[in-house]
């Protein structure tokens, strides 16, 4: 139990995925204008990370290291991945129509978000077990939503301030997160064994 | 259109970090000095060019409606080249780059010219195309390596340039990733408006 | 190009197996290289540590499994007479997690040099041991000293050598995993996620145990 504690509070403070190493950007200065677009992100990127995880693992486990596959990797998770958030959508349309509104427009664009392969790849890399890997997904996209809607109520109150015409839009977007990844770090080093 | 202004526009007008604004991950995770920076630049400059020239020459065969998968399939395969490449005859940098490399595959950059360039252009200017863009953005990571590796060390590509002890540290870690690339982005954003 | 069902399986088919196959042929060109470049790396790390050797520690090593840690001894010997040993050790008490190194003894136990393998401090900060603990200046240096003739603990727990400047826990890490590796080395147990600082130093000096060392 402790172990999957430790990978839960590391991944969501510790080495936030977003702050501190830097996946998933494109979403994170994309999607950060308002804190309802911020969540629906979160949550979207959580659900497919989630299923992405489980199912790369498992093919992982079952097909590539067995079969001295493994320098397929790449290839196989992103078809994967491609092909799992285009199922979601005909899912989510045909089952849950007010879900879809929601969670909708994020989806496509969640192919290309590198956090989603990043943690895909990282699970393997780190050895973990099935159900290290699932806590570790969860944590990751909580650690992601989290970020997100923080910067996202930054974000917002940014809008109100004076800024320097060279500095407006990404710039001083970028500038905050700095701020922010410095304020994650003074989680760094906190561990519990 | 002219050769060079193909290469030229990749580099200045749609330069694809500070202009575009893509590829963030890479840019902001590799960049913790100058040669890694160079480095990720041509890593992802090899991965362009060759999908670029291969979709190019293929793009009439292709359906339209499996256009996207038929190139993230064809993406990947470069980047698993690179992959196993670097592995044997770079096994150092391969270390320090970690997980970036199979991460090009999901750099906007790289499909995102497929879409706007090759799908529409001969192979040859998709090469021009992809040298390009490809040296625009690594001469964006390189610059913005030696700011963080000059600011954080003192140093650029490992030649001292003040003593260690008056860098601020904070511009190799994380948060400085961000503000250095805030603050280039931000000089680029004036020199333009001039 | 108009999509339909027949010719977007005909192209998906193609390009798949085209890919698969120019794949599989990288891989087989590069796993020789691969492996290759592996096995090099490892040589040349216990060749920068180890006391000069002419046998092939690679294949004479032992590996001791320990608390879950992996401790590896690769023995050095020159005209059939042991010199020393390269150990590979780690230790999870990082500042960011898990850190990895070679040290090489002398046939005594004295440190004589160290390469760090894999670890995940902070840049500018914890790494600094890479160079740190072989910079003979104040005393920071382990290289030419005894695990038991001085103590390896930082100066902050009573020990004898002067922790990287801001990353004390990297530097207990670190000397956790040196000790770990002369424990092995002399054939001692370890204790559980030992950290340094229940580290006893003793004033008696033990030998190594010769006999042991040879027949292992």
């Amino acid at each position: 139990m402790l172990t999957y504690i430790s990978i839960f509070i590391t991944a969501v403070f510790v080495n936030n995925i977003i702050l501190s190493q830097f996946l998933g950007i494109c979403p994170f200065l994309g999607v950060s204008k308002k804190i309802d677009s911020a969540i629906g992100m979160g949550a979207a990127v959580t659900f497919v990370m989630l299923l992405s995880t489980i199912v790369t693992y498992l093919l992982q486990a079952y097909l590539l290291t067995p079969f001295g596959l493994g320098y397929m990797q790449t290839i196989v998770f992103i078809l994967v991945i491609a092909a799992l958030v285009q199922m979601l959508e005909i899912i989510l349309k045909k089952v849950s129509p007010s879900l879809y509104q929601a969670l909708g427009v994020f989806l496509p664009l969640i192919t290309t978000n590198c956090a989603i392969l990043g943690v895909a790849i990282l699970v393997i890399q780190k050895e973990y077990t099935l159900v290290e890997s699932v806590v570790y997904a969860i944590s990751t996209a909580i650690g992601f939503t989290l970020s997100l809607t923080l910067f996202a109520g930054i974000r917002e109150q940014l809008q109100l301030n004076d800024i320097p015409k060279a500095m407006q839009g990404i710039p001083i977007a970028l500038i905050t997160a700095g701020l922010l990844a410095l304020a994650f770090m003074g989680f760094s080093g906190v561990k519990i064994c | 259109m002219n050769k060079l202004k193909i290469i030229l526009n990749g580099i200045i007008t749609e330069n694809p970090t500070f202009v575009l604004l893509l590829g963030m991950c890479p840019t902001l995770g590799t960049t913790s000095s100058a040669i890694n920076g160079m480095s990720m630049g041509l890593a992802t400059m090899f991965v362009l060019m060759c999908s670029n020239v291969v979709i190019s020459c293929i793009k009439d065969l292709i359906p339209d409606k499996v256009r996207i998968p038929s190139f993230i399939v064809i993406i990947a395969t470069f980047v698993t080249v690179l992959q196993l490449c670097m592995q044997a005859y770079l096994p150092a940098l391969y270390e320090s780059l970690g997980l970036f490399i199979p991460l090009i595959v999901v750099n906007c950059i790289i499909l995102g010219r497929a879409e706007a360039f090759a799908a529409k252009n001969n192979p040859f200017d998709s090469l021009l195309d992809g040298i390009g863009i490809g040296l625009g953005f690594t001469i964006a990571l390189s610059l913005l390596g030696a700011t963080r590796e000059l600011l954080g060390t003192g140093r650029i590509f490992n030649i001292s340039i003040f003593p260690e002890e008056y860098g601020a540290l904070a511009f190799v870690l994380a948060p400085g990733a961000f503000i250095a690339l805030g603050l280039l982005i931000a000089i680029v954003n004036k020199l333009k408006t001039r | 190009m108009k999509s339909n069902m027949l010719n977007m399986v005909a192209v998906l088919t193609t390009i798949t197996a085209t890919v698969g196959a120019i794949l599989g042929g990288v891989y087989k060109l590069t796993e020789a290289p691969i492996a290759e470049a592996a096995a090099r790396a490892q040589e040349e790390a216990i060749r920068i540590v180890a006391p000069d050797f002419d046998n092939n520690p690679i294949a004479e090593s032992d590996t001791i499994e320990s608390h879950g840690q992996e401790i590896v001894i690769y023995p050095a010997s020159k005209n059939g007479a042991p010199v020393g040993a390269a150990v590979k050790a780690s230790s999870r008490n990082g500042f960011n997690g898990e850190i990895s190194l070679i040290v090489g003894f002398e046939q005594d136990g004295t440190v004589r040099q160290y390469r760090v393998l894999s670890h995940s401090e902070t840049p500018g900060l914890g790494a600094k041991m890479e160079q740190w603990f072989r910079t003979d200046k104040n005393r920071q240096s382990i290289i030419g000293k005894h695990p038991e003739k001085s103590n390896f603990t930082v100066s902050k727990d009573g020990g004898d050598i002067d922790a990287i400047t801001a990353s004390t826990i990297t530097s207990r890490a670190f000397l956790e995993a040196v000790s770990n590796a002369y424990k092995a080395y002399m054939n001692k147990p370890i204790d559980a996620m030992s950290g340094s600082s229940t580290h006893t130093s003793t004033d008696t000096i033990t030998q190594p145990h010769n006999e042991e060392e040879v027949t292992r």
